[in-house]
């Protein structure tokens, strides 16, 4: 090392105390073993976050959240701004692919009972995150002010409406009035950049610091106790993975760039065939196939609430699953966890495969 | 109180629910007996009271009596046709009939303030009404296009009367050669009207305001409001064609020859879609009717036909090219906006060759070139920008795969350090 930036580290070291950083990194051992795997796609989903953040900040200079401006603003980016097609394709792209690992993510834990003790907020964090996500993709996908988002987000907003007791204040609240207007998208921007990324960032910083703090869990019944060092080996195979995912989301954004879609007129009839983000869309069709009454209760209702229990549930897990408290195997949770993937894959594909179904 | 007590008082509850039962009908039906004999009646003497039950007139409150007299109070058939009973008009009379009260502007006032009362008048003034004068009964009377019992305003989509129903309706006379033989008048109008870019607009686009029979030969009257003969009903929707034609040569020499104006070259049921070819020397020529081939005239027409597929073939270069660019993910939105802006020309440009004024054509083809000339470049600009981000594509790649690389054997060296 010359001897410049040897000044230049030991500067940095004796303020930022870089070399203990190091250190913890290289103390640090992570569990290597079949499901390693599984592991990278949590380091996956902050690359990806922070590939958002980037993307985003970058559109602000030219994204206008205003009803006259928003479409006109983003055909500028698309059209107009050096490289903007590239930035506002991964930004909508990734943040697709980040849902899509977040998802992953969360099944493998929890198929590989990484909530067990004392991992439980570690797990809650991470449904946080799902939510938080969701949250951002719902508002984010309005901000265009297309037809199709424009319409979903009122298809959208009209579900929450259904809610028992809240649904009206609810939309009401999210809406900024009785319907999709330019208080919607004013009010969507100001959760899309202000309210979603510091509660992100928040709960980013818990689930971060208890997996260090915790360290990775390790599946219940491994014989091997291999392990490898924190830094550089388990950084370097996450940054292989993430210069992978780099190159694809790259490719698909040279090949298809994120459209920019007719402009919404609140005044025309509802397209056919809307439907919300592919990530909604298993709620969206359940919604649609529910019988209109069950023993009196209002179908869509009985949904809704069915959700939310089952969001509950899924929150509780690591209380609930009394056998992997115990570090025993509890094939009831892992059964319970495939009908769950099962349901949601076979719904995501009839959203697709039979647009019609329930009409 | 005692038990017995709150059981006396529950009961008497319990019949609150009959009160409304005992009570009497707030608006109780006035009494009609033609409905009510007419309905238990079969064949054409039940047909009234079916029909009349989706008739606006009984959407109005009318009844029967309304219109044909009588007592509908009475039960007895001899009291109810009394003497203000008219029974069925005969059909030489039906429009006096129905202008008693049709033309009586108070009356009509008292169901719809906006319904014109002038039917009557512009009836006589038609050719229907006039040979009706002369007692020739087999001509169309009110109840001939707006059906007798069963009538819909104009508005309701299963009416007689309503834009796409018309040309039927029309069509039950004018198509029929019996009944049209003794006047001599074709019976293919409909037929080819069915053929004509103005049924297209009606039928596939679902366009209400595209013209069918009334909108050209009139409703009531001979010809419609303000236009002196069908020959100037085309202006109607057409002014612009029509300016430029009066003001044209053409206007002079066609009122010498006693030509009709658009139809000479439009026709007039089968208006097709009008195409350059119409102009001299293309397939549907219609220059070459009164210009021969080789004079200044019809080579004008050539000269013109030929600038203009010249202009329509760089309309669909230019098109493919922006076609090409999208297909590629480039969004070319803005270029196509202004490829919109070539076709305003062309359709100028096409309108204004009604006029015959060479200069004026020629300046606004040469606005519209330029205006090609920019959608090309910009649709260029699209394909470089494609395969700039191909090459970009490729050369990020190739180093995100090095570095990829460079990261595995790195990794590799690692662990093998680590085994050792």
């Amino acid at each position: 090392m010359s001897g410049f930036w040897h000044s230049v580290r030991s500067y940095l070291d004796s303020r930022f105390k870089l070399e203990a950083m190091l250190a913890f990194g290289r103390k640090k051992m992570v569990p290597e073993h079949e499901h390693s795997f599984w592991y990278y796609l949590g380091g996956l989903c902050l690359f990806l976050f922070i590939i958002q953040v980037i993307t985003g900040l970058l559109l602000l200079l030219y994204y206008n959240p205003t009803v006259d401006g928003a479409h006109e603003s983003i055909r500028f980016i698309m059209s107009q701004v050096r490289f903007g097609w590239l930035i506002r394709s991964i930004h909508s792209w990734t943040a697709n692919i980040l849902i899509g690992a977040i998802f992953v993510h969360m099944f493998s834990a929890y198929f590989l009972k990484a909530y067990r003790p004392p991992r439980e907020l570690t797990w809650m964090s991470g449904f946080f995150l799902l939510v938080l996500f969701m949250a951002f993709g719902f508002s984010g996908y309005l901000l265009p002010w297309n037809e199709l988002s424009f319409f979903a987000t009122r298809v959208g907003t009209d579900i929450a409406g259904s809610i028992p007791l809240i649904g009206k204040a609810v939309k009401t609240f999210i809406l900024g009035g009785a319907t999709v207007t330019e208080a919607t998208i004013g009010r969507f921007f100001w959760l899309h950049i202000g309210v979603l990324p510091a509660a992100a960032l928040l709960v980013i910083g818990v689930h971060v610091l208890l997996v260090q703090t915790l360290g990775m869990s390790r599946p219940m019944g491994l014989k091997t106790d291999r392990e490898i060092s924190f830094f550089p080996q388990f950084i370097l195979k996450d940054a292989l993975g993430w210069l992978l995912v780099l190159g694809g989301i790259g490719v698909i954004c040279v090949f298809i760039p994120w459209e920019v879609g007719t402009k919404a007129d609140p005044f025309a009839a509802t397209p056919l065939g809307i439907k919300p983000e592919w990530y909604f869309t298993f709620m969206f069709t359940t919604l649609k196939i529910v019988p209109s009454h069950v023993l009196s209760i209002e179908g869509e209702v009985l949904a809704i609430l069915g959700f939310m229990l089952g969001g509950l549930l899924w929150l509780l897990v690591p209380f609930l699953d009394r056998r992997a408290l115990r570090e025993k195997a509890s094939p009831a949770f892992t059964a319970a966890g495939a009908l769950i993937v099962i349901y949601i894959v076979v719904m995501t594909a009839l959203t697709y495969l039979a647009p019609n179904l329930g009409k | 109180m005692t038990v017995r007590d709150l059981k006396k008082c529950r009961f008497a509850l319990a019949l609150t629910w009959l009160i409304p039962l005992a009570l009497p009908a707030q608006t109780p039906a006035r009494k009609d007996s033609c409905i009510e004999c007419h309905g238990q009646l079969e064949a054409e003497l039940k047909a009234p009271v079916d029909g009349f039950a989706a008739d606006v007139h009984k959407q109005f409150g009318l009844s029967c009596a309304d219109c044909h007299g009588g007592n509908p109070a009475q039960d007895d058939i001899t009291l109810a046709k009394d003497k203000t009973f008219r029974g069925t008009p005969e059909r030489a009379r039906i429009p006096e009939f129905c202008g008693s009260c049709h033309s009586d502007s108070g009356y009509m006032r008292r169901y719809n303030p906006n319904i014109r009362v002038d039917q009557l008048e512009l009836y006589w003034t038609s050719r229907h009404g006039e040979l009706l004068k002369k007692k020739d009964t087999a001509v169309a009377v009110c109840t001939s296009c707006h059906g007798v019992h069963g009538i819909q305003t104009a508005n309701f989509p299963k009416s007689m009367t309503f834009p796409w129903n018309i040309p039927e309706t029309c069509g039950r006379c004018h198509a029929n050669p019996e009944i049209m033989k003794p006047y001599g008048i074709p019976v293919d109008q409909v037929a080819q009207y069915k053929q004509s870019v103005h049924a297209a607009a009606l039928y596939d686009k679902k366009d209400l305001s595209a013209p069918v029979c009334n909108d050209c030969h009139g409703n009531h009257g001979a010809a419609p409001p303000e236009v002196k003969a069908v020959a100037f009903v085309c202006r109607q929707c057409h002014p612009s064609a029509g300016d430029l034609f009066s003001a044209s040569p053409h206007k002079a020499a066609f009122d010498g020859l006693g030509v009709s104006e658009c139809e000479a070259c439009h026709g007039n049921h089968k208006i097709l879609m009008p195409s350059d070819e119409m102009l001299a020397g293309g397939q549907s020529d219609v220059c070459v009717q009164c210009h021969d081939s080789g004079t200044g005239p019809f080579d004008a027409g050539l000269d013109m036909r030929r600038r203009l597929q010249a202009f329509v073939a760089a309309y669909a270069h230019d098109e493919g090219l922006l076609d090409q660019a999208e297909n590629k993910g480039v969004e070319a939105s803005e270029a196509r906006f202004r490829l919109q802006e070539a076709n305003t020309a062309l359709i100028e440009v096409r309108n204004l060759t009604h006029g015959l004024t060479f200069p004026t054509i020629e300046a606004r083809l040469a606005d519209g070139v330029k205006v090609l000339d920019d959608v090309r470049a910009r649709g260029e600009a699209a394909l470089r920008e494609a395969r700039f981000r191909m090459t970009g594509l490729v050369v990020a790649t190739f180093f995100i795969l090095l570095l990829a690389l460079a990261l595995y054997f790195k990794i590799r060296d690692l662990q093998r350090n680590a085994n050792s």
